[in-house]
């Protein structure tokens, strides 16, 4: 799988395990963007996980927008664990839209994401 | 419990925004509960507002905690030995929560961070509803335990009026969700537990002293102070 | 226990002929004019105008200073009052106003939330509802007491009571207990919402009669005449409370525009004639909104003319 190695991937046992903060303080320790990747709608392996994640990032995109940050930089994919070029997609797609947005912070700093492997 | 909900950011930045050292004190109390201000709340809004920050280039100290309450003196008293290093503090508790802390530490600008909304219970996950309003005279024991002073949006007594359509309030269209009618309600409960003789009846009258009406309230039990 | 009052209204219910009310309602502004030009047009054609009381929340000249108005020309009004907008010492204030000036009718009212209003963002009162209201008036009229206790020496309110009720709202099983907790607490006469589902409101009459409570208090039927099939839409999809039943709009509909509101004037006289032979009704509460010009006519056209004259 040949992705961007401008990405770093956070395992979690199901997306259901991030929650608001975790995905804040990404952006706030240098990411310039963060996505998160969970099972497919209806798929998921804990019922409804990736679905309270779907509603963590919109909540988060609108936090982002009442400081003024593009909620663009935060997003949410689903894929199953056989899509290996979907994730790859994935990548070059948030990639793409970040560099577009522009560095979130002066510095260069450490770039994550959170994802499901 | 109290219920709340997180002011607008927007709205948190103006009040700090000239201000250096900043605590985020929450309450593990019924902000919790209803996560507005609980640690969650804190650590989130902490998060977002150092990002805003940095954003505009300034990097004020934003540090968080969570209280077990904020309504009672001795877990206040925690904060005494860290107040010297802020020069503001913003307060998840509620109303009551925050005035007190305000009270303690009285020369420290304390400023809300939610606005504190009813007495109240969970629905379910993520719904908070308005039960009690406090009035100082509970009549439940003839309503069928549940109350009119709430429930009904003109508290009428002797409910409901001509606006009660399908069960539902007649406000439901001006705010866009489906508000019960409190003496439909009521009728139903009362006609379930056989109660409905008083239901003919017009209702006592209430005193309204002993509510937010007669002035700032007090509760004093002589027998438990010390 | 109810005394008699000098109320035209009341006495021509006394006498048992069909009473005949209609309603004016006054401008958002100071202007003196607009009551006084409605009333003269339906003067000779009804037995009492109310002055509604500013309805659906929205600010308009005050009630009892439109009531007076009427008196002053000499017109029997219905003082209309709604418990939203005052406390328990307005109210009995404006209570003992209205009578200094010889009002002797009263719709005691709830009223609209004030979210339906021009003004959303007021406190809403609510000191009493219309149950308590009626009480009120009753104790000031029959004992001379105010809620406070005060004794009043002389110029005790002698005003006939009534108040609105709508047998279309839900749940249908409580809307004959509300006239009966009404009733109890000294309700004299009714004016309804108006009356479009006739099925409905003849149930409603039945449980009213079941229960005996025709015997004590005299329900005024409401009828509004539609001016075209627009308003009769409106009324059915917009405005909470209001049954308009799928017939009348087609009825409407499938009449020429020019022709509709002829149509409309005509399905209320039937609407009359039909309530006449409910037990039960003792008159007719015609409420023209705007279109106020057309109550001679109608009151002419249902046998409802000339007015019976009572001492």
């Amino acid at each position: 799988m040949n992705y961007p190695p401008n990405v770093r991937i956070v395992i979690v046992p199901c997306t259901g395990r991030v929650a608001a903060v975790h995905l804040l303080k990404t952006l706030e320790m240098g990411a310039d963007g963060v996505f998160v990747a969970g099972c497919l709608e209806g798929d998921c392996h804990y019922q409804s996980g990736n679905l309270r994640a779907k509603k963590r990032v919109a909540y988060v995109q609108q936090i982002l927008r009442s400081i003024g940050v593009d909620p663009e930089r935060v997003h949410m994919y689903n894929l199953s664990a056989g899509m290996g070029p979907r994730f790859a997609e994935i990548v070059r797609e948030m990639t793409d839209r970040v560099r577009q947005l522009g560095p979130m912070h002066a510095a260069a700093g450490v770039k994550a994401e959170a994802s499901k492997h | 419990m109290i219920m709340a909900k997180a002011k607008p950011i927007e709205e948190i930045i103006n009040t700090i925004t000239d201000f250096d050292k900043i605590l985020l004190a929450g309450c593990n109390g019924c902000v919790a509960v209803c996560e507005a201000g609980g640690l969650k709340e804190v650590q989130t809004l902490a998060s977002a507002l150092r990002i805003y920050f940095s954003q505009k280039g300034k990097r004020p100290v934003i540090d968080e905690i969570s209280l077990t309450r904020q309504c009672d003196k001795e877990y206040l008293e925690e904060l005494k030995d860290k107040m010297d290093s802020y020069d503001a503090v913003v307060s998840l508790a509620c109303g009551a929560g925050v005035q007190f802390l305000a009270e303690m530490f009285s020369e420290k600008p304390i400023f809300p961070a939610v606005d504190t909304c009813f007495i109240g219970v969970t629905q379910e996950q993520g719904v908070w509803s308005e039960r009690c309003q406090a009035c100082g005279q509970c009549v439940l024991a003839s309503t069928g335990g549940i109350c009119p002073i709430t429930r009904c949006s003109k508290r009428m007594l002797n409910g409901p009026c001509g606006g009660s359509e399908n069960g539902k309030c007649e406000i439901s269209i001006l705010v866009n969700r489906d508000v019960a009618c409190g003496w439909h309600l009521i009728f139903e409960r009362l006609k379930k537990l056989g109660e409905l003789e008083r239901f003919k009846e017009p209702a006592e009258d209430k005193d309204w002293t002993v509510s937010r009406d007669g002035g700032p309230r007090e509760i004093i039990r002589e027998d438990v102070r010390p | 226990m109810n005394s008699k009052t000098p109320s035209k209204l009341e006495k021509i219910l006394a006498a048992g002929h069909l009473a005949v009310t209609s309603e004016c309602g006054p401008p958002r502004n100071g202007n003196a004019s607009v009551v006084q030009k409605k009333a003269e047009i339906i003067r000779n054609h009804v037995d009492a105008i109310n002055i509604t009381d500013n309805q659906t929340a929205v600010v308009r000249q005050c009630s009892l200073a439109a009531c007076i108005r009427l008196k002053l020309m000499g017109i029997d009004p219905v003082l209309q009052m709604v418990t939203r907008d005052r406390n328990r010492i307005a109210i009995q204030s404006d209570i003992l106003g209205a009578t200094s000036f010889g009002i002797h009718n009263i719709l005691c009212l709830t009223g609209d939330h004030q979210r339906f209003g021009d003004h959303p963002n007021s406190v809403n009162v609510f000191d009493m509802d219309s149950t308590k209201l009626i009480q009120t008036v009753r104790m000031m009229r029959d004992e001379g007491r105010l809620l406070g206790g005060y004794q009043m020496e002389e110029g005790r309110p002698e005003m006939f009571i009534g108040a609105a009720e709508n047998p279309f709202a839900d749940p249908f099983e409580i809307r004959v207990l509300r006239l009966a907790k009404k009733a109890a607490a000294g309700v004299q006469f009714i004016q309804t919402q108006c009356i479009y589902n006739m099925e409905k409101f003849k149930l409603w009459m039945k449980g009213v009669c079941e229960m005996g409570l025709h015997e004590h208090v005299a329900i005024l039927a409401g009828v509004t005449p539609m001016k075209n099939v627009g308003m009769a839409r409106y009324m059915k999809n917009r405005v909470p409370g209001i049954d308009v039943p799928d017939p009348i709009v087609k009825r409407l509909a499938g009449v020429p525009k020019e022709k509709q509101a002829e149509e409309g004037i005509n399905i209320c006289l039937e609407q009359i004639a039909e309530l006449k032979e409910v037990e039960g009704i003792r008159g007719f509460h015609i409420m023209a909104i705007e279109w106020e010009e057309k109550v001679p006519e109608i009151v002419e056209r249902a046998g409802l003319y000339p007015r019976p004259k009572v001492e």
